[in-house]
């Protein structure tokens, strides 16, 4: 199936989000958009799947003219979309899932074992390994997504779109991701792959439409351009994306982890006796895959969750068991994993966002008193300090592009003159370009004397950033690591468990 | 083809001005057009629900329906009695909720407690909480005021503060209960403030078989007039209600600015908007559920006293108590949440209210038709798409307004 975007331009109050794109979609090839945060990748996508209706231009289906009222007609037409947040019934099965709104019924009952059946027949097609009687909330994320594609090809999407996609996912579950986009395209259909990571890109696509500000400024092919360029190509200018830092001159610790245990279901430790200091001046970043007790940990550090043993200290205060709101008043900032969760209250505007934890103290407050103005005045400068994508400052946080809602929760917990830094997951779902600056930032808080504890699942960034590095395993820390010592394999080698006798913590 | 497959040039040129999508001045329009469009909505709800009683008068109508019968014969005569009937029963509810000072002094007192209530409502709501305790809310306050108003004797400018204290205090006890219930155990609230309200209902029964409450004299659960002292004096003008419009006026505002402008409000909003992420910005979501129960009680607990201190023929009785508690649902809903728009809903059906018994004398058009009206105003509210079916407009951008759909997910 061909499907042809023809001049679409699409007006958000305040931003023109889609400016005059044409861009065609061919059967049996991978098209990838580039584009920087809030160039408006997704406001296309959701044009195609019939979630907006655009302001002009047309979208032709194999020549045709089409007009979408939503969703379902976009899915009648043969398009499929899975999202970034996935939207699965949690305690539905797989087959339960994917059947939903287009019920085979026998007689008026649902026809389950049809429905089984399908979903086995595709998943067994494209080695996707799901099974159709799992319940939804039982499986990893990658395997949620999965669900997701199958739930696309059961209503027998002839293009199917993959907004940032891989960004949930470990490196391996990206690697079986990409072998799948490469048989669906085998198969004849129309893939459109979103992501802000170059390498993915340059591995997966046949071709690359780069959107800049809501329009189309180049294409082209992985062939053709190198990761660099494409880059350049991205932002509208030259940019060098390594990030320079000197070595650390870390001072005394700020953070001190001693023998910290997290109980999770059935009371199985999944943080285990985790023991290490952060000195002031030092960034220490935890590696590992995800899951193995990073959350747990950040959550315990940061107020969220009471852990069963040991004992959390903030510049020699013991902070175990004190709340949220007394950890922020010793010098802590937290950049939460989940932030569209976590980190931001969706409807509220911007500027309210950006005071989400600093609202009790002055000058945003006057004793009960809310001043307005000091919030506007900060919402002000920092949206112009971090080139904040946003059409005001009273714009509803959850219009902002992904990444511009990332950049609200740096900016908030960046100026706050913290202590102690926690960030978990920091540039998911960023562009390059946010990325370097952000990485940038987080070095010259660093310089600035500040303790910054990393959690990434990315090993480049981790390296990129790390001055130590604790590699968690199983809810263990394997080892911590530092100077020559930082290397890829060390770290691949604890990632997976396996503790080199040098290593041994 | 009509694809961009242009070479990728080099070096991308710098960025031109007109790269930038971002129109500037708009933030104004921005914040302003959900409000814009939330208002429109609401208004066209209600005339769709005037629009569609008028149908339902119409064929209630004898007249009308023999009009009707003879159609084929005469269409005209059909069309232009049909127009008549609406038209005469809206005129004459127009004209008895609003037509002189004594309608609108009527519309006003019906106004007062309904007001009371739909703030308490929506206040809750924009902590994420679905009160349905007001009626227990309102008896227990209206229980506490009546202790004050019958057994204490003050002089006026003590005892009516103390009595208005007392029914405010009454309702925030009840509602803290429900709060603390919910951030304790986490038992949701809609089943506790419904539990609570048989439980008031109860101890009301009691009350009213007890000497100190019940009037001399009366086997049925009524109580002795309040002491003339806790009574809320009437205003001067040619619209005199009674001091309780006053504190209702003032409690919208202080209800806006709590919600809107305060610290408190602030943690209100953001617990009921987004739990997780105000727990991880630290603020206490059980403290902001106990606090926002009970002052949504202690509304409930007004909206009782002002009925029961303010007019004359209004005494301490089971039944009055338990509807306000549930109109003040359908008010805020109405009123989106908003302190502004409770006002606009109270008056507004205050205004049905008291215009349904002139309406009835003038144009034997039943009272009930109200309660039509008001449901229909309801449904159109909650259901924005049929709206948007009927008028042709686009909901879709509707993110602004708290909507009552999207409360029972508690946790
Ligand atoms: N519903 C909406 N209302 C108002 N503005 C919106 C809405 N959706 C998107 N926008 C705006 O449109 C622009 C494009 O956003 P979009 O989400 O398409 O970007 P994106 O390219 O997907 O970025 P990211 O990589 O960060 O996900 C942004 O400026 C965003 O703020
Ligand atoms: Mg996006």
């Amino acid at each position: 199936m061909r499907v042809e975007i023809d001049g679409i331009t699409k007006r958000f109050p305040g931003v023109l989000a889609v400016d005059d794109v044409s861009v065609t979609f061919e059967p049996g090839e991978v098209h990838a958009l580039l584009g920087e945060n809030g160039a408006g990748k997704s406001t296309l996508m959701n044009l195609l799947f019939g979630l907006h209706e655009p302001d002009s231009g047309v979208l032709r289906i194999d020549g045709r003219d089409v007009h979408f009222h939503g969703p379902s007609d976009a899915i009648a037409a043969g398009i499929g979309m899975v999202h970034q947040h996935f939207k699965l019934v949690p305690v539905f099965t797989v087959a339960e899932n994917v059947m939903l709104g287009v019920e085979e019924t026998i007689r008026g009952f649902l026809d389950r074992r049809a429905a089984r059946a399908r979903v086995a027949e595709l998943s067994e097609r494209y080695g996707l390994k799901v099974d159709p009687g799992a319940v939804v909330e039982d499986l990893p994320v990658g395997i949620q997504q999965r669900v997701e594609i199958i739930k696309a090809l059961y209503r027998d999407a002839q293009c199917l779109i993959l907004d940032e996609a891989t960004a949930v996912l470990t490196p391996p579950e990206i690697e079986d991701l990409l072998e799948i986009v490469a048989q669906l395209r085998d198969d004849g259909r129309a893939i459109v792959f979103i992501s802000h990571k170059l390498r993915e890109v340059m591995a997966a696509a046949d071709k690359i439409t780069v959107l800049r500000r809501g329009r189309v400024v180049g294409s082209t092919t992985p062939a053709r351009s190198s990761p660099g360029e494409l880059a350049s190509m991205m932002v509208g200018r030259d940019i060098d994306l390594t990030v320079t830092k000197a070595p650390a001159t870390p001072a005394g610790a700020v953070l001190e982890l001693a023998g910290v245990t997290v109980l999770g279901e059935h009371d199985k430790p999944v943080v285990d006796e985790v023991t290490f200091d952060v000195r002031a001046g030092e960034i220490l970043a935890v590696a590992g895959v995800s899951g193995n007790g990073q959350t747990e940990l950040v959550q315990a550090i940061t107020g969220l969750r009471v852990p069963a043993a040991g004992t959390i200290a903030l510049n020699g205060t013991d902070l175990t068991h004190k709340s949220v709101a007394d950890r922020f008043e010793r010098g802590l900032a937290h950049v939460p994993e989940d932030r569209q969760r976590d980190g931001l209250v969706g409807p509220f505007p911007v500027r309210d966002n950006l005071v989400l934890n600093l609202w009790r103290r002055r000058p945003f407050a006057r004793g009960v008193r809310i001043d307005r103005r000091a919030i506007r005045e900060n919402a002000d400068a920092l949206i112009e300090q971090f080139d904040i994508r946003t059409s005001s400052i009273y714009a509803a946080s959850e219009t902002l592009s992904g990444g511009n809602q990332q950049k609200v929760i740096i900016a908030r917990e960046f100026t706050k003159q913290a202590k102690l830094l926690v960030l978990s997951q920091p540039t998911r779902g960023l562009d390059v370009g946010s990325i370097k600056y952000i990485h940038t930032r987080v070095v010259e808080q660093r310089d600035a004397g500040c303790a910054v504890l990393l959690v990434s699942y990315e090993l480049d960034e981790v390296l990129a950033l790390a001055d130590r590095v604790a590699v968690m395993c199983e809810g263990r820390v394997l080892g911590v690591l530092e100077g020559e010592e930082l290397t890829r394999d060390r770290i691949g080698l604890l990632m997976a468990g396996t503790v080199l006798p040098q290593d041994a913590a | 083809m009509s694809t961009t497959d242009s070479e990728l040039p080099p070096a991308p040129p710098p960025e031109s001005p007109t790269d930038a999508p971002l129109t500037p001045g708009t933030s104004m329009a921005v914040r302003f057009a959900a409000y814009g469009r939330t208002a429109l909505f609401t208004v066209l709800a209600i005339v769709t629900a005037l629009l569609l009683g008028a149908l339902v008068i119409i064929f209630s109508d004898p007249d009308a329906l023999g009009a009707w019968s003879s159609f084929f014969s005469d269409p005209g005569e059909a069309l232009s009695t049909s127009w008549q009937v609406a038209f005469d029963s809206y005129e004459a509810l127009f004209d008895s909720s609003f037509g002189e000072f004594d309608a609108i002094n009527r519309t006003l007192v019906e106004a007062t407690p309904l007001l009371f209530g739909g703030l308490s409502v929506a206040l809750a709501f924009r902590a994420g909480l679905f009160n349905i305790g007001g009626a227990g809310q309102v008896m227990v306050g209206a229980s506490a005021a009546a202790w004050a108003g019958l057994t204490l004797d003050l002089p006026a400018v003590i005892h009516l503060p103390v009595a208005l204290l007392a029914g405010f205090a009454g309702g925030m006890l009840w509602g803290g209960i429900a709060g603390f219930l919910k951030a304790r155990t986490g038992a949701h609230e809609v089943i506790t403030t419904i539990m609570l309200n048989f439980i008031a209902l109860r101890f009301l029964d009691y009350l009213l078989t007890t000497d100190r409450f019940q009037r001399p004299g009366r086997n049925d659960p009524l109580s002795r007039p309040m002491a003339e002292s806790a009574r809320l004096p009437e205003l001067p003008g040619p619209v005199p209600a009674h001091l309780g419009l006053l504190l209702a006026l003032a409690a919208t505002f202080g209800v806006w600015w709590l919600l809107e402008r305060s610290t408190i409000g602030f943690r209100m909003r953001a617990v009921g908007t987004n739990p997780d992420a105000a727990r991880t910005a630290g603020m206490s979501v059980g403290a902001t559920y106990v606090l926002a129960m009970a002052l949504a009680g202690g509304l409930a607990g007004l909206a009782g006293t002002s009925n029961l201190l303010g007019r004359p023929s209004f005494s301490l009785s089971g039944g009055f108590y338990e509807s306000i508690g549930f109109d003040a649902i359908a008010l805020a809903l109405v009123g989106r949440s908003k302190p502004g728009g409770v006002l606009g809903a109270a008056v507004l059906f205050g205004a049905l209210r008291s215009g349904s018994t002139g309406m009835q004398a003038a144009t034997q058009t039943p009272v009930d038709i109200i309660v039509v009206i008001q449901a229909l105003i309801i449904l159109f509210v909650a259901a924005p798409r049929i709206v948007e079916a009927i008028w042709r407009v686009r909901a879709r951008e509707l993110t602004d307004a708290p909507q009552f759909t999207s409360g029972w997910g508690g946790s």
